[in-house]
């Protein structure tokens, strides 16, 4: 079973009819209980709108220790803001975040050749191999919607970059974690692909 | 190479039918909602904009019947506007899968709505839809479909909305929408240059070329269309191209 947390942010419909679509015959559940997220085989931690409220109705709804152990011990897809949450601190409210994975959120530079958010398809490009890449080219675009962006402490995390105004980190793999900034539900056949490739992968 | 310019056919609903009207009136059918999503969406296309053109309460519920019908097959962005009031109208919207909403008239009639379902929901998924004349030597703000003047220059609006908390700006001349003859260039790139969130331009283009001009000349970064697609005079796939000969990065 899948288990794609609701903490109250965020359209997580997507998320689900992404899973319905390409594993109708897998269960998958938009759910905060903490006793079904446990129990779940793989965690969907999504995420959209601004870190601070984020943070703050996932402790409203005691989610954090669940997303914590998740995140150590199954398949873990974090998206959009949920790759974000998983770093020490954001720029964004200057807020703490789980801390998971050691680094910082930073906020893109508005220039007048860089609209903020960063918003449409971009290439990205993978720095190393995984298994959740299987069947994506490297370069393949996908669609992003986001003003922030992740700096890792450890650069071998990162797996997948991309160029906005400069390189910046797009998705990284550690252990059983995968997080990506963009929205693999919203990026067409490559976005299916990576979210498939999710569903197979084995620790 | 880096964030590709968005082409987005945009399918003006009315009844639960598409349809295309010139300068907002005299209305033809141009099909079934979800048949053309789906055809558009294996074109290509990179987002799909939705707006309920008479947004009545029956209405209302047959744009959510769409969205929920066209989301659930469609793995693309889906913004929706058309009668938008409260938060409740967006988050009701979102809930059936729309990723964006797009705000018009009651943004101008309630600017604090923008604020409001931005702080809720995120800017992200808020799009403030400017439907722009010109009168004089600027551009004016309108509603209606262009018929009621509104006092606002469309800059200042602009600006405001983007302070307010909107993520995208859908800028509509109604100087050119229906004619075919191209965006108002002038008006894009005036808009584009005042804000720092994404402009999508729309109204007015009948030719491939216009596309082009609308991102190179208007600084857009997003353009919109519908009857050019609607009719089959030109596909998403064929308009990509053109694009990509023509020095727009694109995604193919």
């Amino acid at each position: 079973m899948i288990a794609i947390i609701d903490y109250g942010m965020g359209n997580l419909k997507s998320v689900h009819n992404a899973f319905k679509f390409i594993a109708p015959q897998t269960e998958s559940i938009v759910t905060s209980d903490p006793g079904v997220i446990s129990k779940a085989d793989r965690v969907i931690f999504p995420g959209q709108g601004a870190m601070p409220d984020c943070i703050r109705e996932l402790d409203n709804r005691g989610l954090r220790k669940v997303v914590i152990e998740s995140a150590m011990n199954k398949p873990f897809l974090g998206i959009c803001i949920g790759l974000q949450m998983l770093f020490e601190k954001s720029e964004e409210g200057d807020v703490e975040g789980l801390g998971i994975l050691e680094g910082n959120v930073n906020r893109f530079k508005s220039s007048k050749n860089l609209k903020i958010p960063h918003m449409g398809w971009n290439e990205v490009e993978q720095n190393s191999p995984h298994p959740i890449w299987s069947n994506i080219e490297s370069n393949e675009r996908f669609y992003f919607v986001h003003s922030y962006y992740v700096k890792e402490s450890d650069s071998s995390i990162k797996t997948g970059s991309a160029n906005y105004g400069n390189t910046f980190t797009a998705a990284v793999a550690y252990k059983n974690i995968f997080a990506v900034q963009f929205h693999p539900e919203k990026s067409a056949e490559s976005g299916l692909q990576l979210l498939k490739n999710f569903i197979s992968w084995t620790l | 190479m880096g964030l590709a310019k968005r082409i987005i056919p945009c399918l003006d609903v009315n009844a639960g039918r598409v349809v295309k009207g010139i300068n907002f009136v005299s209305l033809k059918d141009a099909g079934d909602p979800v048949e053309i999503a789906r055809k558009y969406d294996e074109e290509g296309a990179d987002e799909l904009t939705f707006l309920d053109i008479t947004a009545s309460s029956d209405n209302r519920d047959l744009i959510l019947e769409i969205i929920e019908s066209v989301a659930k097959e469609i793995f693309i962005p889906l913004t929706v506007g058309g009668g938008v009031r409260s938060p409740d109208d967006v988050r009701r919207l979102l809930n059936v899968g729309a990723d964006k909403v797009s705000i018009n008239t009651s943004a101008i009639l309630n600017p604090n709505l923008v604020a409001e379902a931005s702080s809720r929901f995120g800017s992200q998924c808020i799009v403030v839809a400017i439907d722009a004349k010109k009168v004089g030597d600027h551009w004016e703000v309108f509603t209606h479909g262009g018929r009621n003047p509104t006092g606002l220059d469309a800059v200042e609006w602009a600006k405001k909305m983007v302070k307010l908390g909107a993520g995208e700006l859908l800028l509509t001349s109604m100087d050119r929408d229906g004619t075919k003859i191209g965006f108002d260039i002038a008006l894009t790139k005036l808009i584009s240059e005042a804000v720092e969130v994404p402009i999508i331009a729309s109204g007015g283009v009948g030719s491939l070329q216009h596309l082009v001009d609308g991102v190179l000349l208007g600084g857009a970064d997003a353009v919109l269309a519908a009857s050019i697609f609607h009719y089959g005079e030109y596909t998403i796939r064929e308009a990509k191209e053109f694009m990509t000969n023509n020095n727009v990065e694109i995604r193919l």
